[in-house]
């Protein structure tokens, strides 16, 4: 089986310290793939060099054949979730989730539509015009997922997206993301440093430690 | 769903952009006994003038300024060069903002200081070194003011816009990449919107320097070029037409607030309550791209020749002596005559000048401070005396010093010819410059911590000086500096004010250019390098205390 995304001896120094190490990794085409390690170990310095936002020092970032180590982020198709929803202020709810379709050129009318879709999904249909300041933290981290799948991202890197709510919460999330992943069928790579939240996302948990040094993690 | 109880607290209270701390429960003293001074001295120095020009004013003999078409020409121009100012500095400052803020590169703090120079120095010297630096034939002409008004509102834009740039999440502009927005894109949809309450702020106090700007037009403009400043001052000392003085100030008032309230209602309006983050240098970027290099070198151009060249042609044209180089124009400070009716010389007016401005900025904390710690402490009204405090900031300097003179000429109180009269026109302008440096730092200190001192025995007088005093005192140093330099440039009050035997430096500079003659012109060009010098030295001191420390602008 031929891997969706494939990480290649990733390398990242952060000033004058070695963060990320060769890391390699492989995402299967309908996979969660949960990455586990405690705080400032690099994870989310991965996701950032596989999203665009970080240029490693060494290192390549593949989508099977397609070599992505120099496309732009906007490019690359792959959505990003923030451990903070990070809603645009000045915009609203539905306007915030229309972003990514208005981007890719979508009619404001047709865009609005799937908004309305996608709010449905996600159990906060109807909110379209609420302002996004007025969010409590769980239904602003639930737009944001929202945001972030509007444009049919090819991958959905998440990045402790459930990290500032409280247990119950992100318990009740974490199974509510995980449905909703297998049913799009996207890829995505979950990262975490909680244990039991990695257990109910992912279909395969891997902790970066075991993804540095060279090599590829065994699938 | 958790729709319910959490998002209706969120409702009622929104984030705020930054939350400032609740005002103090055990108070060293009651806010209305700490606020009587302040409120005297307003009402007395500020209040009763600005009464008596729209008494004056408002008479029919005044009004009749009005019906002149000369008057609306100067309206026409004061209102249309203000814009244009503001236009361009914007044009010019927002890259600047942006590459000071954003780019990462050697020398960029040292950068941002010298381009934060111009704005402090006194509008004289900026007249001043325009004039050395422009060619002959565009002095009095639009477009020196204009330069000028760039060259001294750069920095204005660029901290003003700058600090929010530098504090915004970049994480909202990669949230947008990672949606697919292109870079042009995200700049246009995500960090405009973020960025421009802090543009319409930095436009608002552009408009507003540019609007009421006095040295600058009086020294580079000429006969086409007359603001209603200008106009004020020329009607005052050369006309003796105080009616019709008068009827303009009032037009000034009345324009100025006009000016502060769309400004305001447009500020919160666009306001957003995006969380800022806290430590900005962290995700500087290096400029590698070719965009970006020749973004960078064309604000190093601009830092150069639009902000570099005027001071040093300042300097250099002041030693510039009959095509050759010499210290003659120095050497004449202490001997020239500046004709004026009695004996003055030049360099008389440093010791004039720092005289004056110990004396203001000692009254500018001493009054500043009680209105600050009124301010802080208050249970009710802090909103209110805030505003009061800041009124003179919101007048012109014109209006400040011309409503002293008609208003204390006359019994009962007649402080004509007293030297006093500067330095009270100097406080009046450095008071709220004091409030905005003083209260941010009052209101960060805990209370719990007096209240700590309250546990162990202190008396609510002694644990105030003994915990927020201590805390405080670095902001009360960096208010004086500041009071100190204001009081140091300040030309438009004092125009009014000076007795014409003690002529403080701006005063003396703008006497010497008006005389013929080689020798008083390169005089008024040494006399202004040494007041650029020492409101440069008094205002980087000042700038040194603080840092590390968190205040506003």
């Amino acid at each position: 089986m031929t891997a969706a995304l494939t990480v290649s001896d990733v390398t990242v120094y952060y000033g004058e310290r070695l963060l990320l190490d060769r890391v390699g990794l492989a995402v299967q085409p309908d996979e969660v793939v949960c990455l586990l390690g405690p705080s400032g170990s690099g994870k989310s310095t991965l996701l950032q060099v596989i999203a665009g936002l970080q240029v490693p020092a060494s290192g390549r970032i593949r989508w099977y054949d397609e070599d992505l180590t120099a496309v732009p982020t906007h490019r690359r198709g792959f959505g990003l979730v923030f451990q903070d929803p990070l809603l645009f202020p000045h915009l609203d709810v539905g306007r915030n989730v229309a972003y990514g379709l208005r981007a890719a050129g979508m009619p404001r009318t047709e865009a609005a539509d799937r908004v309305e879709d996608l709010l449905a999904l996600v159990d906060l249909a109807g909110c379209a015009r609420r302002r996004a300041v007025t969010l409590s933290g769980g239904e602003a981290q639930r737009v944001a997922l929202a945001r972030a799948l509007a444009p049919n991202p090819r991958l959905l890197l998440l990045d402790e997206p459930f990290g500032a709510l409280d247990r119950e919460l992100r318990d009740r999330l974490a199974v509510d993301v995980r449905a909703l992943l297998h049913r799009l069928g996207t890829p995505a790579i979950h990262v975490t440093h909680d244990i039991v939240e990695a257990q109910l996302v992912g279909d395969r948990v891997v902790r970066l430690a075991d993804l540095t040094g060279g090599g590829c993690a065994p699938v | 769903m958790d729709v319910g109880g959490a998002a209706l607290t969120s409702v009622l209270a929104p984030d705020p952009v930054r939350s400032e701390t609740p005002t103090a429960v055990s108070r060293p003293l009651p806010a209305w006994l700490l606020a009587i001074v302040p409120l005297a001295f307003l009402a007395l120095f500020f209040g009763w003038p600005v009464v008596r020009i729209i008494a004056r004013g408002l008479s029919s003999e005044s009004l009749q300024v009005l019906s002149r078409p000369e008057t609306w020409r100067v309206i026409g121009f004061t209102f249309g060069q203000a814009v244009l100012s503001t236009v361009l500095t914007l044009l010019v400052g927002l890259p600047g903002a942006y590459v000071l803020n954003r780019y990462a590169f050697p020398g960029r703090r040292l950068l941002l200081a010298v381009a934060t120079v111009p704005f402090v120095l006194p509008t004289v010297v900026v007249g001043l070194a325009f004039r050395a630096l422009l060619p002959a034939a565009w002095v009095g002409t639009l477009g020196a003011i204009l330069v000028a008004h760039v060259f001294f509102n750069y920095a204005v834009v660029v901290r003003v816009v700058g600090s929010l740039w530098a504090h915004i999440d970049p994480r909202y502009e990669q949230a947008a990449r990672t949606l697919g927005g292109s870079p042009w894109r995200v700049l246009r949809t995500v960090t405009w919107p973020l960025l421009r309450p802090a543009v319409l702020a930095a436009a608002a106090l552009v408009f507003l320097f540019t609007f009421t700007s006095f040295g600058v037009v009086l020294v580079l403009g000429g006969p086409t070029t007359v603001t209603l400043e200008v106009e004020i001052y020329q009607r005052t000392a050369q006309l003796l037409d105080l009616a019709g003085a008068s009827a303009l100030a009032v037009l000034q008032i009345a324009g100025l607030g006009l000016v502060l309230l769309v400004s305001a209602s447009l500020q919160s309006r666009l306001a957003v309550g995006q969380k800022l983050r806290a430590d900005p240098t962290e995700t500087l970027v290096r400029p590698r791209r070719p965009g970006q290099r020749l973004l960078f070198a064309g604000v190093l151009a601009t830092i150069l020749v639009l902000l570099v060249a005027p001071m040093a042609a300042l300097v250099l044209r002041s030693v510039r002596v009959d095509g050759g180089w010499g210290l003659d124009w120095w050497r004449a400070l202490d001997s020239i005559d500046a004709g004026t009716t009695r004996y003055a010389p030049p360099l008389a007016s440093l010791r004039v000048s720092l005289t004056y401005a110990v004396v203001a900025a000692v009254l500018a904390v001493l009054i500043g401070g009680l209105a600050a710690m009124a301010v802080a402490y208050a249970r009710r009204g802090a909103r209110l005396l805030d505003t009061a405090v800041m009124l003179p900031l919101g007048t012109s300097a014109v209006t400040v010093g011309f409503g002293l003179l008609i208003t204390f000429a006359q019994a009962p109180l007649d402080l004509r010819g007293s030297w006093i009269m500067v330095p009270l026109g100097h406080t009046l302008i450095a008071v709220p410059l004091v409030l905005r440096t003083v209260l941010p730092v009052l209101r960060s200190v805990d209370p719990r911590l007096r209240q700590v001192a309250g546990s162990l025995g202190a008396g609510p007088l002694r644990a105030w000086s003994t915990v927020d005093l201590p805390l405080l005192s670095r902001a009360l140093g960096i208010a004086a500096g500041f009071a100190f330099a204001v009081s140091l440039g300040e030309f438009g009050a004092t125009a009014f004010l000076a007795r014409s035997d003690a002529p403080t430096l701006p005063v003396q500079i703008v006497r010497l250019l008006g005389r013929p003659g080689a020798q008083p012109y390169g005089a008024a060009m040494a006399l202004a390098t040494v007041l650029m010098v020492v409101t440069a030295a008094v205002m980087l001191s000042t700038e040194r205390l603080r840092r590390g420390h968190a205040g506003q602008m």
